[in-house]
Parts: C-alpha cells; structure tokens; sequence
C-alpha cells in the first residue's frame, strides 16, 4: 500500500481568546517522517489531535490523499496513534491489545492471532504476549502501543511524544528503533514532541511551531545550522545570537556586514587555528565554566553586556581548567558558522 | 564482604539478606496489628456480639432452653418463603433497574465536561441528603389514587383511569430505584472517570465505535464500579423496612416487614430473632454469588478483547 501525503489547509482552532492553531498550513510528503517540534502551548499536540479527529478546527482543511477528512469521525480515517501514556487497555493482556484493532476488522481469530504475533516479533516483544500489561516496563508498554498501532497497516503514523516518560537511555535507544520501524514499514508519520534533540535524531523535515504557527520548516540540518529566527535558533540548540557590534575579523580587521548572527556555542573555538582565515573574533572576560565530561562549558560576557555560550569538547580543552572568572577570552568562529539571522522581533510576552 | 559483592547485593540478594527482609517484614506486620488491636476488638465486639446474641436468642425459649422450635415453624411456614421470595425479588428488580438507569446516568456524568458534571452530580446527591421518611412519604402524596402522577396520566388521556402505583410491588420498587439510584451511580461514575480519556481515543482510532468502545472498553474498566455499585444496592435493598412499610402498604412484606410483624403483633423474640439469621444468610449468600460473579468476569475479561 503506497504511503499518503497530508495536506493541512488553513486550520485554525481557538479555545476562547487562546488561539491553539493559527491558520496553519502544511504539506507532508507520502512516507515522510515529519516532527512538529515546540513549546508546551505551541499547539503541537492541537495538530494532532486535529489530525486524528479528536479535535474538531474551527476553519481549514485537513486532507489525507486527495480525500477530505476534516469532518470524519475519528475512527473511520484508518490512523495508528500512539499516545505519551501508552493508552494500552489494562483489562487485556499483550496479545488481546495488540489483535484488538484486527477484532474490530473482523479479520479472523487465527489470522488476528499470527499477524498481532508478527507485530510483536517486530518490536521484540514475542515473549511477552500473555503477559498482563502491569506486568511490563515502560519501554515495553511502549512496544506494545507500536505494535498494536501498526498492526492494522495504517496509512498514517501519529505519535505524541510516546518517549516522554522513558529514561534517557532507553529514550535514545528507542528513537533508533522507531525510526527504522518506519523506514521497514514506510508509513507516513507525523511525531509530536519538545525535545529539539529526538526531532534531530528521527526527522525528515521537523516543523518548529510556537503560538499556533509553525515558524520553519526543514530538514534537520538545515533547521539547526540555518534557522531562519532567533526563536528557532534558541529553541533548536545553545545559540549564541549576536549583534554585528559584537564581532571583529580574527584576522584584525572589522566585519562588513552589520547583520545579526547565530552561532552555536559548539562552533565557538579558543584556538584561532580552528577558524580558518576569514574568521570572526569575539572578545570578552570568563563569567563561568562548568565541566561536562565530554565537553567545557564557557560563558564569556561580552563588552556589550551580551553572554556568550561556548562549549569546548574535553579533546581540545587545553587551558580550560586554568580559565578563571575574570580571566579574557577570545572566541573565534569560522565564517560560515556564523549564521546571519533576521534582527530578533520584540517578544510579546 | 568485597566491593563487588556489595555492588550486587541489592540487585540479587543472596539468601541471608532474603531472610532478613522477611524477618523484618514479619515484625512490621506484628507491629501494626497490636497497633490496631484496640480498635479491631472494640468494633469486633460491636458488630459481633448483637449477631451472637440473635444467633443465640434463636434457639431457645423463653425460659432459656435449648430449642429449635422457632426454626422448625419458620421454615415450615409460607409465610415464610414468600416472604424471601419477595425480598429476593425486590432487591433483584431493584438491582436491574438502578443497573439499566445508573450506568448511562454514569456515563452522561463521566462524559460531560467537569464543571456541567459536578452540578449535575449534586442533583444527583441531593435525595441522599433529604429525610428518608420525607422522601418516602413524597412518593406516597405522587403515586397514590389521586395523587400527581395519577392526575397528569387521566388528564391527559393516557390512562382511561388511575393506575395502581401505590401500596404495591411497583409502589415499592419506585421507592427503592429512588434511594438507591444514588449510591448506585457514584462508584459507577467514579470508575468511569478514573478511565483514561486516551484509551478511549486509542480505540476510537483503531476504528472502533462509539458502542463498540464503549462495549469493549468502557464496561470493562469500570466494572469494579459497577460491582460496588451492585453489591451495595442488592444487599442494602434486602434488609429495607421503611420503604416497604410505607409504600408496600401491607401488600409487600419482604423479611424485614414479617420480622417487625412478628415483634409486633406475637412479641416472638425467638421467631424474630430466626429471621434475622435468615436476613443475614441471604447477605452472605449475596455476597458470595457477586464474588462469585467477579472471579469468573475477571477471568474472561483477561483471555477476551
């Protein structure tokens, strides 16, 4: 079964003065794996609610396909959700929560039986099939919610924020594991969550939302190296924004261009070698550094009052620990690490 | 003990640290309960000692001999089992009714929005609050011959002339489905709201129907309410007097009814007393059967989608 696109027309949905989606547009590629990225009240979940039916938009058009299912109820538009707690029905064991979606198909006891088996062979879960669901772990309720989502073939994945409430370990284990899921099995899938890092991790294209609006739209790379906002910037990673004040020529001369820019805290170097010839310099005095184990963390205040995150990986760390509050630090960055972004909006409150 | 083998411990420990958690385990349980034993002896001797001296009071006469009089005449006598009968029957009717009226109640509460469900919940309360015998009395002026219910129905032609809603089987039974209905619906509501809104949203994606869901997933998980809820109706409705008494009209007498009769009208300790353990044979019978009932619905929801 081919995958299908998703087309987001204009949807809009408030609660109240409080406007949860505003008019958002969106087009999502068949077999695409696409991240709505934000903050808690940005609306992200709001999507995909709208997408999965349990939230009705006031205004805009929500196609899967070429077909028109904003008005569908929810269980006629054939989408596998996999929610933040699981959502598993603790009155059945494994293997009921899994065949439960292929009962409701009428797809035969034996056929239900060997194809929920299949599904849980592939998240690794076999063993665990007469298992009571309070009798697994986190991560494996987890399985147990993909599997019984992918069971029914869907033509379409949501998942909100299902790795949440798992520790960081397993939480990157299982992002790996997600991510091949839906490279074996090519489902369309849209993947809520707030953590910047799983959206690099697992994304296609990661859409950053905030105040009901999604901000940018890219590829992860893209996202993180070219973001086209100060928010977007911030919100993907350390970000250093900074004035065109700020910043000399490493090699002594003054800069051209007065544009505001973005540099990641990792792409800030204390040897100017690093740099390259058309580098650009910061000047500033140590306020604090911590160590991480694999990097330092350098926050440099700058003569304009702005502070500056550097973060220097352990290898290359020499002189890092003599550093102290005070102490004058130049930063150097190569150009095209330095990232010209729009000035920052006033931020309305 | 070296410093890996302490680094294990905690992960599988070895037999002696078992033994010790057990040990530990034991002395806490032992603590608490001489902790409680006050209270488990003061209410003990409270719940038990009127049911020993009923038991007791049973098999003997009046001059205090061993007899089992009282009993051969209880049992041999229809008054007797008609009276069981009734009680059975009544506490069943009662039991179906609250069911087939309590749990959409339930359901309306559990899905309405928070604010609408606590207003709503109050009226629902509300006859809980209100004197019994008022409330009782409420019906009597509302159902009897020419009461308001009797008058809308002839008034409006849908009944050609007053039905017999009072000093009856079906008299009482509206009485009991109104006192009931209350405690009925709050286990079942709780248990309905404690069900997480996404595993209802979960099935509803996975293609089932508002029935389907409801049938599959919501039935089962509030069941425990819905037991409560039962058993409280049930074994409450088998030992109720004032209902009876004043709705029955003579008509219905369940256990209750037969036993202050015999206290009143025979003064017969011994007899009375008899069917006071016969009420509590039938509580204890109930209670097995809904037990009963829980293993064998527990069992299937486990195996069943």
């Amino acid at each position: 079964m081919a995958p299908l696109p998703i087309t987001l027309d204009a949807l809009r949905k408030t609660y109240g003065d409080y406007v949860a989606l505003d008019d958002v547009s969106l087009a999502i590629r068949p077999g695409e794996f696409l991240t709505l990225l934000g903050p808690s009240g940005s609306g992200k979940t709001t999507l995909l609610m709208a997408l999965a039916g349990f939230v009705r938009p006031e205004a805009g058009r929500i196609l899967i396909g070429d077909r028109d299912v904003t008005r569908l109820a929810p269980n006629r538009r054939d989408i596998g959700i996999v929610f933040q707690n699981y959502a598993l029905f603790p009155h059945m064991d494994v293997l009921a929560n899994v065949e439960y979606p292929l009962r409701l198909r009428r797809v035969s006891r034996r056929e239900a039986r060997e194809r929920a088996m299949s599904a849980l062979e592939r998240v690794k879960l076999g063993a665990f099939a007469g298992r009571d669901i309070s009798q697994l772990s986190g991560g494996q309720r987890q399985r147990v919610a993909l599997a019984r989502a992918i069971v029914f073939e869907p033509r379409i994945m949501l998942m909100d924020e299902p790795l949440s409430a798992l520790d960081k370990n397993l939480r990157e284990h299982m992002q790996l594991e997600i991510r091949r899921l839906h490279d074996d099995l090519g489902i369309t899938t849209i993947y809520v969550t707030h953590d910047q890092r799983e959206a690099l991790t697992m994304s296609d294209r990661i859409a950053v939302m905030k105040d009901g609006r999604i901000r940018q739209i890219d590829a992860p790379q893209d996202i993180y190296c070219r973001p086209g906002s100060g928010f977007v910037a911030e919100f993907m990673g350390e970000a250093n924004i900074l004035a065109g004040g700020d910043c000399r020529a490493a090699d002594g001369g003054t800069l051209s261009s007065a544009a505001t820019l973005m540099v990641r805290a990792e792409n800030l170097h204390l040897d100017p070698a690093d740099c390259g010839p058309d580098g650009i310099r910061l000047d500033g005095r140590l306020a604090g550094k911590a160590y991480r184990g694999e990097n330092w963390l350098l926050q440099v205040e700058l003569p304009s009052g702005r502070e500056l995150m550097m973060s220097i990986p352990s290898a290359r760390s020499e002189g890092c620990e003599e550093l102290s509050p005070g102490d004058p630090v130049a930063a150097f960055a190569a150009r095209r690490h330095a990232h010209p972004i729009p000035a920052p909006e006033p931020e309305a409150a | 003990m070296t410093g890996t083998a302490a680094m294990t411990a905690p992960a599988t420990p070895d037999r002696d640290t078992r033994a010790g958690l057990r040990r530990d385990a034991r002395r806490e349980r032992a603590f608490f309960l001489s902790l409680s034993l006050p209270a488990l002896l003061l209410v003990g001797l409270c719940a038990m000692l009127p049911i020993f001296w009923i038991l007791r009071q049973s098999v003997m006469t009046l001059r205090g001999e061993f007899t089992l009089a009282n009993w051969e005449k209880l049992l041999s006598s229809a008054l007797t089992w008609k009276s069981v009968w009734t009680t059975v029957e009544l506490s069943g009717a009662t039991l179906v009714l609250c069911m087939a009226l309590g749990i959409p109640l339930a359901l309306a509460l559990a899905s309405a929005p928070p604010k609408i469900a606590n207003r709503l919940l109050i009226l629902v309360m509300l006859p809980l609050w209100t004197s019994i015998l008022v409330r009782t009395y409420g019906w009597l002026v509302l159902l009897r011959r020419d009461g308001l219910v009797n008058q809308a129905l002839t008034g409006t032609g849908i009944a050609s002339e007053p039905l017999a809603l009072v000093y009856n089987f079906t008299g009482t039974l509206i009485g009991m489905v109104h006192f009931m209905l209350p405690l009925f619906v709050l286990p079942v509501y709780a248990a309905m709201r404690d069900i997480d809104g996404n595993a209802i949203r979960a099935a509803a994606s996975m293609g089932a129907s508002l029935p389907r869901t409801l049938a599959t997933v919501v039935l089962p998980l509030s069941a425990g309410g819905i037991r409560s809820g039962a058993m409280i109706v049930f074994i409450y409705t088998l030992g109720f007097f004032i209902t009876p008494a004043v709705l029955g009209g003579g008509q219905v007498s369940p256990v209750a009814i037969r036993i202050e009769k015999v206290m009143s009208t025979f003064q017969d300790w011994g007899q009375a007393s008899a069917l006071g353990v016969l009420l509590l044979i039938l509580v204890a019978m109930a209670a097995a059967m809904l037990a009963a009932a829980r293993r064998l619905i527990g069992r299937k929801g486990k195996t069943h989608a």
